[in-house]
């Protein structure tokens, strides 16, 4: 090894699993030698074991698809409000001015903690779930958005003026397209996030979704399906990463050239 | 006629930390006829760029005015065409689509925008390359597709700032052709800012040269060289002297900019 030096792509998938591997085989290791006992860690094939019952006898995918609507919902409303605030903000200053402190401030108020107040506010229904994402959600981003925005490349703000851009055409033809991949990458980042607080909303007042499946199996000390609720997580988010940055690509051929 | 009036224009950039403020450029004053190649060459940081900026529009003067076709510059406009010595096109935008930027802007018809695009294209030799995102392209290819991308907005003067100091001499040579090749055709009015005393002379029917920090002019030089001219004309006796002038001129002002700082 070599600082920087890059490293061949099959030895990279062969590290890439060889992790993996080394995880379950140390979690089989402890488990299955009966140094953990069973009632705080299930062995990797009660885990496989319990996670088959959750689909066949508990309906678990209706719980996924509870809590990926929650997400996706909370998103994309966060995203709809923030995204041309964001945008505003970055290319007027005195909107920035007016906005930033609050935003500021505001970011740092942990989604989590509001859940008491919304549920006496919206109860505990999809309101009250959607409102944790988006709380969570929309003042990361528009302050994001804003940094980018603000930070476009004076030169090319420069060039489209002389060319006869207007102050209209600088956000919607430099701005706007400048920066489109810099969001994008942005709503990737803060939608990981948001599955964080989706979790957190359901561990508290849900009768359904993946956080109320984990709290349930707590009660009944079913480790297996906990586990097997968290590597589902994991499992989504790597998707919708995977999805969002091959969306990127098709969207953004000229960064990507 | 005097299409550019560049009138006792001089630049203070404000003083940072108590300190005093900075004389980027005395009062200047230049007059540019119609049709006319303006070269203004000076060391680093005589403010010649800061006067073409001022004359873009994009910075604005501490005392005096920029008038163009009798009317006071305010602000950036088309009619001002740029070429940036940074790389400035657009990178989400396709060679094409750079150079009909200004154009769309103006909310030409598509067709209509095509064949200027077509044309210029083919004029600064970037046929087969319409496609192209500006990142595939060299730094020559790059700043040649920027002058189609001024030029196609049909601009009233050109300013160029020091387009080619970041290509290698090879480069820098063919490009100074091409530049001059354009103009020698399509008559415009240019105004084009290096610290290159060969590229000054080479394309120039005049040469402003300036001082040092504080940045004035100190003094014009006509260039008598006939038209067209190739790189042949690099060789010759003529342009030998041009040279050896400028260079002295020159020399001295990068020597008291050397020692200052």
């Amino acid at each position: 090894m070599k600082p920087l030096e890059p490293v061949g792509n099959t030895a990279k998938i062969v590290l890439g699993i060889l992790f993996f591997v080394l995880l379950f085989a140390g979690w089989s290791f402890a488990t299955f030698g009966g140094f953990v006992s069973k009632t705080f860690l299930a062995d990797p094939l009660t885990m496989l074991h319990d996670g088959w019952e959750l689909f066949v006898r508990y309906d678990f995918l209706h719980d996924i698809g509870m809590t990926i609507w929650r997400v996706v919902g909370g998103f994309v409303l966060a995203a709809l409000v923030a995204v041309p605030l964001g945008i505003a903000m970055g290319a007027y200053k005195p909107i920035e001015a007016f906005f930033e402190p609050f935003v500021s401030f505001a970011r740092y108020l942990p989604a989590s903690a509001f859940i008491p107040l919304l549920i006496l506010w919206a109860g505990t229904g999809e309101v009250q779930k959607l409102l944790v994402i988006f709380i969570g959600s929309v003042f990361q981003i528009v302050l994001m958005v804003a940094v980018s925005i603000g930070a476009t490349r004076r030169d090319l703000v420069e060039a489209a003026y002389t060319l006869g851009a207007g102050d209209r055409g600088i956000v919607a033809r430099v701005m706007l397209p400048a920066n489109a991949p810099e969001i994008a990458e942005i709503l990737r980042l803060v939608l990981g996030w948001a599955w964080t607080y989706v979790i957190v909303a359901e561990l508290i007042g849900a009768s359904s979704g993946i956080g109320h499946m984990i709290v349930d199996s707590q009660a009944l000390l079913a480790t297996g399906q906990i586990i097997f609720g968290i590597i589902v997580i994991g499992v989504i988010g790597l998707v919708s990463d995977f999805l969002f940055k091959a969306a990127n690509h098709r969207l953004f051929p000229w960064k990507f050239a | 006629m005097t299409q550019l009036l560049v009138d006792g224009v001089s630049r203070q950039f404000p003083g940072r930390r108590g300190a005093g403020p900075t004389r980027a450029l005395e009062p200047t004053t230049i007059a540019v006829e119609k049709n006319d190649f303006i070269t203004v060459l000076g060391p680093s940081g005589c403010g010649k760029s800061t006067l073409l900026r001022i004359v873009a529009g994009l910075d604005r003067p501490t005392t005096g005015r920029v008038m163009l076709d009798g009317r006071e510059v305010k602000g950036p406009g088309a009619d001002r065409g740029m070429v940036f010595q940074s790389y400035t096109l657009f990178p989400w935008l396709t060679v094409a689509e750079n150079i009909a930027f200004g154009l769309a802007e103006r909310g030409m018809p598509e067709k209509e925008r095509a064949e200027i695009v077509a044309d210029y294209v083919q004029k600064v030799g970037l046929k087969g390359f319409e496609h192209h995102w500006p990142k595939q392209l060299s730094g020559g290819m790059q700043q040649r597709t920027a002058i189609a991308r001024a030029l196609a907005n049909d601009p009233e003067i050109l300013l160029l700032d020091e387009p080619f100091g970041a290509l290698d001499t090879q480069t820098r040579g063919l490009m100074q052709e091409m530049l001059l090749a354009i103009w020698e055709r399509e008559k415009k009015t240019v105004m084009f800012v290096t610290h290159d005393i060969e590229e000054a002379i080479f394309l120039a029917s005049r040469v402003v040269v300036m001082t040092a920090r504080p940045g004035r002019i100190k003094t014009e030089i006509a260039v008598d060289l006939p038209h067209p001219r190739d790189y042949h004309m690099k060789t010759t006796a003529a342009f030998s002297e041009l040279k050896a002038r400028l260079t002295e001129e020159i020399r001295a002002e990068a020597v008291l900019a050397a020692t200052e700082h």
